[in-house]
Formats: C-alpha cells, structure tokens, sequence
C-alpha cells in the first residue's frame, strides 16, 4: 500500500521510510504507485518509477553515475573512518556499529568527497549516504567536508554536496554538533571567494543537517517528494498533539514557504545543475 | 515557593534541618559539641555529593528550576542593560532575549535563550525553546554589534529549538544554518557562555564563538539524554546510560576542544547562591573581554574558524 495514503497515521515515520530503500531482486515495486518494474528498467529511468516518478532513494555511487562525467570522479579521504572519541555504547558498541556498517555497506562513512567533471566542468562534489548509520553527520563527515571545501577554495571549484542525512550522529556527541558549525564556518571561504555551492537535497535530509550545510548553499535543490526539515514529524506530532497536513515538510512544501529554490526531477538534475554554472561561474 | 530538592540533595536537606532544629533546641542545652559534629558532618556530605556527581545529577543541576538564567545575570552583572526585541521579519521571539548593556567598562551586546520560573512564565517564554524568529533577531542584533564594534556574548540555556509545525514553516533549520555561517565571520568578539542546558542546534544557533565557557554544571550535546535513550535504546528509562554516553559534561567537554573553559559554580550549584555565581562570572567575562577585544577583527575571524575547523577525531 501507498504510504501516502495510509489511512490511520497520517504522517510518515522515520521506520516507514525503509521502503525508500532499493530491495533486492530482479524485480521493483513502486512504493507510492505499486507499478512492478526491472531493475534495468528502473536504472535506466534513473531509478525513479516509469509509471509515477517516484523517487526510489539511492546512494553516492550512483549519484555519481548520473551527475558526473563517465569515470571522472576522483575521491578524497576515501577511507577516512570514524575514531569513536566517545568510547559509546548503548545497546551496542558504537566501535562494532561501525565495523558492521562498513562490512555491509562497503562505504567507510556516510559521505564521498572528491572532484569531477560535470559536462567538463571540474567541480568539488561531496554525496551523502542514508545506507551508512542513517546519513548520519558525525567527524567524519565533518572532516571530508571541510576538506573538500579547502579543494574547492583552493582550486577554485564550485561545490555540490547531496544531502541525505537523518541529523547529526549521536554516538559522538557533542562533536557531532560541532561538525554543523565547522562546516558552516568553512563555508564562509567558499562565499568569500565568490564560487558558487549547490546543495541538493533528497529524501530524507533532517535536523543538523539540514540545519548547517543543506540550507547554506547559494542555491537549494531539492528532488520531488523529499522531507526536508529540522525537526522529523514524529517528534511534531508529538508536540503538536495532532496530525500534520499532508505533504508537510516535503519539497514542494518547503518551495512554496521559500526555503527551495526549486525542484529538479533526477533526470533533470545534471542539466539543471549544468546551467546555473554555466551563468555563475 | 517551596524549594526544589533533587533526589540526591535529599541526604543533605536532611541532615540541614536536623542542624537547624538541634540549634534552635541548644538554648540552656549543652549540646555543642553535637551540632559541630553534626556541622562537619553536613560539610563532608556535601563534598562527597558534589565532588562525585555523575553526568545525570549534573543534568539535573542543569535544569534546576532556581538556576539564575540570562536575565537573572544581566540584572546581577550588567549596568544600562536596554532590551532589544524582535526580528524586524515576523515577530519578538520571547525564548531568546537581547540588548545593549555595560559589562564593567565594557560594551556590550548581551543574547540568550529565556526560561520562565513558573508555569505562567514558561508558557510566556516557550519553555526557553526558540523559533526561527528568536535566532534571527538574535542574528539582527550581532549585526548590529557588529556595525558599531561591540562585543557579543551570549548566553546558552536551552531544551531545543521549537519541534512546533509554525517552526518548520518559517525555516528553523535555515534560521539555525544562518547564524552559524553569519557567527563564524562575524568581525567583532564573540564569548560564548554555557549557563544551563546546552541542547543541539537549539544552542548551537547562538553558541558559535572566540570562547566558548561553560558553567561547572550545565550540558551540551547533540542530543538531550532523554531523546537519545529513546532512540538507541528504544524506551525512556536509559537517560542515566545516555547522559554517561553522551560525555556531555563541562570537564568531558573541555578535553575535546568544544569548550575553552569551565566555570566554576558554589558548593551545590548555581541555584545555591546567585549572587556569588553572578560575581564569578562577571569577573570571568571581563578578564575574557579584556583579551578578545585586543585582537584585530581579521586575525580573530580566522583563528574562530580554525577553531571550529580543527574539532572532531578520526582516523585515516
């Protein structure tokens, strides 16, 4: 069923999102319109639905694929990972959540850094990863960041960076908190050197996040249907005591309220980001 | 009003109020000895207590209702204190209070988040939690300290930024984004104070500084411990674990790098004694102030964003 249509919850919950994720298989469903297609078919369509448009949640490897120039991507940090400063444990060690993660995600942290070409444009281009701890911003993706924007400023790139973050990362604390200012601190070089930061944002980008570099860019682009926000509805509800409208906090809600520049379909993206460089830079 | 007691006060309230009732009884009894006993009894007790808090009973100490908050502080340090109000956008945001005042022989512009003492209060301030609006008239205001040279300091205190749905339609996470970026090149000093609860980007939208202080008893995390045991353990009941986790305590925090410096609070915490809290810090922010305003405005952007640049470990 729909999750746009459930009748009893009208909201989403984080837990529901799940079905965003590319299962496996040779076949997909379509979450939103139940249309069964290919895998080859959804790939081709830039894993949105041929029938409805619906965008299926991807991660940085193929964001690459589709906004950058065949084999153009050259990474940075790649295996940067995180040193666990807080020595955390809840249920589990935070140490073994890493190591597991990294074991079954092949990725060392929820972003890659490195430079590109976009229609030969050379460009810094950072890709957040929601498979990794929930997109989870903690040094680690601080650091790459940061790191990235210190290429950008010193060869003079422009900045992309694809949001898909649940927040900042508990399980480093008050360092995770203080990754929102770095990057946003690191930011003000970028602004001073007048190159240009693109942020895209797609389903879901959420507290720190969204509230340091997601909501910074020159220009804010956001895939259809995304929920964008600071606080998750979960918690709205929550304090609100009532249901929240629907399409609250998605991309279209957060253009009509002018927090988005506008909404770009995936297979539209690299165009569109194509052209607003052309003139910026 | 009746006082708030902690539950691990409770030893100490108990010991006070037989102290007071033996003392009141002394009159033709010889039983001094037994009240100084008693005296050195309640003195050990309080070190014991207090010089072992664990991270929970700071948070407590934290959120205690007859902490000082930040206009406690203006009224007990600063001299001509003028509030200021409002975004000049949507409205005056009554979480987060602001204004030109005298801080010995400096100037100032004075911002923090607002708790409300009561009920009546709380509902005026929002339980201290802001809107966008509070951090953009907190942002308007370092603007405007900034045209005419004068040092910010702020004051954090806070549960969170308003998760309200008015909050998100008026772009909280862009107001918060905002600040930090406007914060990190802003060309005058700013001196961050840590005076209660220090919760996420709630805090952070005014915590981005030269110095960051921050109260012997306050916290500072991505999360509050409630929160976080609700997620990672899935049930409320693990906010002891969480705040241990968590290391959201001054001396966890000073090691770090995410704070400069601690200040030190009296014997059972700020609520104690305000006006010997207000005096240590008034001190502590003059001897700051004195330092920061030497430094020219470049050099002082550029080693803030160094500063926040060189927090976080990882491995490579």
């Amino acid at each position: 069923m729909s999750w746009f249509k459930r009748k009893k919850e009208n909201i989403v919950t984080e837990d529901s999102d799940r079905s965003h994720d590319l299962p496996d298989g040779l076949w997909e469903k379509c979450p939103s319109c139940d249309e069964i297609m290919h895998k080859k078919q959804l790939e081709t369509n830039l894993w949105t639905c041929v029938k409805c448009s619906f965008h299926f949640r991807i991660g940085s490897e193929q964001y690459i694929k589709i906004l950058l120039d065949e084999d153009s991507f050259k990474e940075i940090d790649k295996k940067m990972r995180s040193a666990d400063p807080l020595k955390f444990e809840d249920t589990k060690k935070y140490s073994d959540r890493i190591n597991a993660t990294i074991k079954k995600t092949g990725l060392y942290d929820a972003i890659k850094t490195g430079t590109g070409k976009l229609n030969s444009k050379p460009v810094a281009f950072g890709c957040m990863d929601f498979g990794f701890i929930g997109g989870s911003m903690g040094s680690v993706v601080g650091e790459k960041i940061s790191r990235l924007i210190d290429k950008a400023c010193k060869n003079n790139l422009p900045l992309i960076l694809i949001s898909q973050s649940g927040g900042a990362r508990m399980m480093e604390g008050a360092l995770s908190l203080m990754q929102m200012a770095k990057t946003s601190a690191k930011l003000t070089n970028l602004a001073a050197k007048s190159l240009p930061y693109i942020s895209i944002v797609t389903d879901p980008t959420t507290g720190g996040t969204t509230a340091s570099y997601a909501m910074l860019g020159d220009l804010i682009i956001a895939e259809p249907k995304a929920l964008i926000g600071f606080a998750g509805p979960r918690v709205i509800k929550q304090t609100i005591g009532r249901d929240l409208p629907e399409g609250f906090q998605k991309s279209e809600f957060l253009v009509e309220k002018g927090f988005v520049d506008f909404i770009s379909h995936r297979k539209e993206l690299k165009n569109n980001i194509n052209n607003v460089l052309s003139i910026l830079t | 009003m009746a006082k708030t007691i902690l539950d691990f006060e409770k030893p100490i309230v108990e010991l006070e109020d037989k102290l007071n009732e033996m003392r009141k009884m002394s009159d033709g009894l010889n039983i001094d000895s037994e009240i100084k006993l008693i005296e050195e009894k309640v003195k050990n007790l309080k070190e014991d207590i207090y010089k072992n808090l664990t991270r929970w009973q700071r948070v407590q100490l934290a959120r205690h209702p007859d902490r000082p908050y930040t206009l406690d502080y203006i009224y007990m340090i600063t001299e001509n204190f003028t509030e200021l109000h409002g975004d000049r956008y949507f409205k005056d945001d009554k979480a987060i209070v602001g204004g030109l005042a005298k801080i010995g022989n400096h100037k100032v512009m004075i911002i923090g988040h607002q708790k409300g003492r009561d009920t009546k209060s709380n509902v005026y301030r929002n339980f201290g939690m802001p809107n966008p609006e509070g951090y953009r008239k907190a942002l308007r205001l370092m603007k405007m300290a900034e045209k005419f040279h004068i040092p910010v300091v702020t004051m954090l205190d806070t549960p969170g930024a308003f998760p309200g749905l008015e909050a998100e339609e008026r772009g909280q996470a862009e107001a918060i984004a905002r600040n930090l970026f406007e914060m990190s090149k802003l060309k005058v000093p700013i001196l961050v104070i840590i005076i209660g609860e220090g919760a996420s980007g709630g805090a952070l939208g005014i915590g981005v500084g030269d110095r960051i202080l921050m109260l012997e008893n306050c916290w500072y995390s991505v999360i509050s411990p409630e929160s976080c045991s609700s997620i990672l353990w899935r049930s409320w009941e693990y906010k002891e674990q969480a705040a241990e986790a968590l290391k959201l305590t001054a001396p966890d925090l000073l090691p770090l790098k995410v704070i400069d410096r601690i200040v030190p609070e009296p014997l059972g915490g700020a609520h104690k004694n305000h006006s010997e809290m207000g005096e240590v810090l008034k001190n502590v922010i003059i001897e700051e102030l004195n330092t920061l305003s030497k430094i020219k405005a470049d050099k002082l952007v550029q080693s803030r964003i160094d500063k926040f640049s060189a927090i976080g470990e990882v491995v490579e």
